[in-house]
């Protein structure tokens, strides 16, 4: 029965000889990646509003936000580039770019704070300058007891 | 009677690429009994189901597997779908099965260099991986991932592919079917890899249906079984006849996969013909309330999803059968009376995923 062909490799075989690597050379050479890939996970912070659905919805539960501070933080290593938080993001201000994360020895996150607007910064030290205010007004009321 | 033994087999093992352990029962050389077992990779998946909201596990049913990740997201989205009532738009569908037999010329021909690999054939093997970069990278340029996709959503898929992806695609199938075709002939009429496979581990077609095999293993015994026949996403519309062979053995299985390589590359182009426009995905209102069951063909069979939810964020059940499961009690069957030296080949020709099997 048996029916054969002869050394159908051998013409694979030569050509791979005289041919150049399929392989590239990296790192000598960068690696080429499409525009769609999703390598780690950018955020545009002056737009984000902090409110928090990034992280509730990132299954590894990669992303933390502050939203007194103003901060959202990202642990790279723990996330795996799912692209879930730039689809439920309402100001779509999370994206999620070629390139992968750079190895290291250890776990690290990246914390991005919101540039602080104007009015930000008058309501914190008007907080300290209510106290001192308060303490005097106390002192005299204490004193005719 | 001669002797009897018991020689241990895996989970690590220099030919075999998978965690299962086979305790062999020999006589002299020959297998008369294997007894296998598996939990050495259990990662408690199905478990995470009832602590993570309904559409963020389509990102971790995924992970089940490395190789049918896109089926694995596909099978569970349509169950949800079923539960819920949404219809899938037809573009949708139409990116889903072409997402899908991707992943199946992808699996295929991750699964012949493997088996090249097994029977020491190395530049065969580097030669089917080559292949498979070029649909790793059309992966990569569509869905932005190369084994994970995450492109499935619960309600349609999250990217639309435009004419120029399409037509790329429709290229790269074309010049994939070019260049398989002397792997193709090497795998088929070499002398040296017709003579290890051919009348290995034979599965009678009776044998096959009793032990319930699934996929490639259950169309090699001669039966014209193919669940993407029951008309999920698009293939209602595309013109396709399952792939079987008779002989059940060895050399069958690696035939009916590479003419399911061929098959799968034409359905990309067939698809491609009649691919709709329109949009992609479906909004999705509320959580699920019920029970839905349901098969699709993954490269490797039949896989089985069930779903049971009862109106909350999180759902009370989810089960997940995948091919492998059901190829356990076969792939016991055939190593019965084999030769040592073939246990590592027969195991590979089941195409055996234990990490998906555990979950
Ligand atoms: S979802 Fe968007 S806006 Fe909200 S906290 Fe996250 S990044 Fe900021
Ligand atoms: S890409 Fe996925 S894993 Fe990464 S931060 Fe976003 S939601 Fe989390």
């Amino acid at each position: 029965m048996e029916e054969w062909k002869f050394l159908p490799f051998a013409h694979t075989a030569l050509k791979n000889l005289f041919s150049k690597p399929v392989t590239t050379s990296y790192p000598f050479a960068p690696a080429k990646y499409p525009e769609r890939m999703r390598g780690h996970v950018e955020i545009d912070i002056e737009s984000c509003i902090s409110c928090g659905l990034c992280a509730r919805n990132c299954p590894p539960g990669a992303i933390t936000v502050d939203r007194a501070a103003g901060t959202w933080t990202i642990q790279r290593f723990d996330c795996v580039q799912c692209g879930n938080c730039t689809n439920v993001c309402p100001k779509k201000c999370l994206h999620i770019r070629p390139g992968y994360t750079e190895p290291d020895c250890q776990k690290h996150s990246e914390t991005f704070t919101r540039p602080v607007k104007p009015a930000a910064p008058a309501t914190k030290p008007a907080a300290p300058a209510a106290q001192p205010a308060a303490q005097p007004a106390q002192t005299p009321k204490s004193d005719p007891q | 009677m001669a002797k009897r033994s018991i020689v241990p087999f895996g989970p690590q093992h220099p030919v075999l690429p998978e965690p299962v352990h086979l305790d062999l029962v020999l006589e002299d050389e020959v297998v008369v009994d294997a007894v296998p077992s598996i939990g050495f990779v259990h990662r408690g998946l199905e478990k995470l189901v009832e602590t993570k909201d309904f559409k963020e596990y389509v990102y971790i049913v995924e992970r089940v597997c490395g190789i049918c990740s896109f089926g694995h997201g596909l099978g569970y989205c349509q169950c949800l779908e079923q539960i819920m009532n949404v219809q899938v738009p037809p573009r949708a569908a139409y990116l889903r099965t072409i997402w899908m037999e991707m992943s199946r010329v992808h699996s295929h021909l991750l699964w012949l260099g493997l088996l090249a690999d097994a029977m020491g054939f190395e530049s065969l093997f580097m030669e089917s991986w080559r292949l498979r970069e070029k649909i790793l990278d059309m992966f990569d340029a569509t869905t932005g991932g190369r084994i994970i996709f995450s492109v499935n959503c619960i309600g349609g898929v999250l990217k639309d592919m435009d004419n120029g992806m399409l037509m790329r695609l429709s290229e790269v199938t074309q010049e994939i079917e070019q260049d398989l075709r002397p792997i193709a002939d090497t795998f088929l009429w070499e002398s040296t890899v017709r003579s290890r496979l051919h009348g290995l581990g034979i599965l009678k077609k009776e044998d096959a249906i009793l032990a319930g095999a699934v996929g490639p293993m259950l169309r090699a015994s001669g039966v014209a079984y193919d669940a993407r026949k029951l008309g999920y996403a698009a293939y209602n519309d595309l013109e396709f006849e399952p792939i079987t062979s008779e002989e059940g053995d060895s050399y069958a299985r690696c035939e009916v996969r590479i003419k399911e390589i061929f098959q799968s590359l034409s359905l990309i182009r067939q698809a491609i013909s009649k691919i709709p426009n329109g949009p992609i995905q479906e909004p999705v209102k509320g959580n699920p309330n019920g029970e839905h069951f349901m098969r699709i063909e993954q490269p490797r069979g039949e896989a089985i999803y069930y779903v049971k939810a009862s109106g909350g964020r999180f759902i009370d059940r989810f089960r997940l059968r995948t091919p492998t499961t059901s190829n356990i009690p076969p792939m016991v069957q055939m190593l019965k009376g084999c030769q040592l030296a073939d246990v590592p080949l027969l195991v590979l020709t089941i195409d055996p995923c234990i990490s998906c099997t555990e979950r």
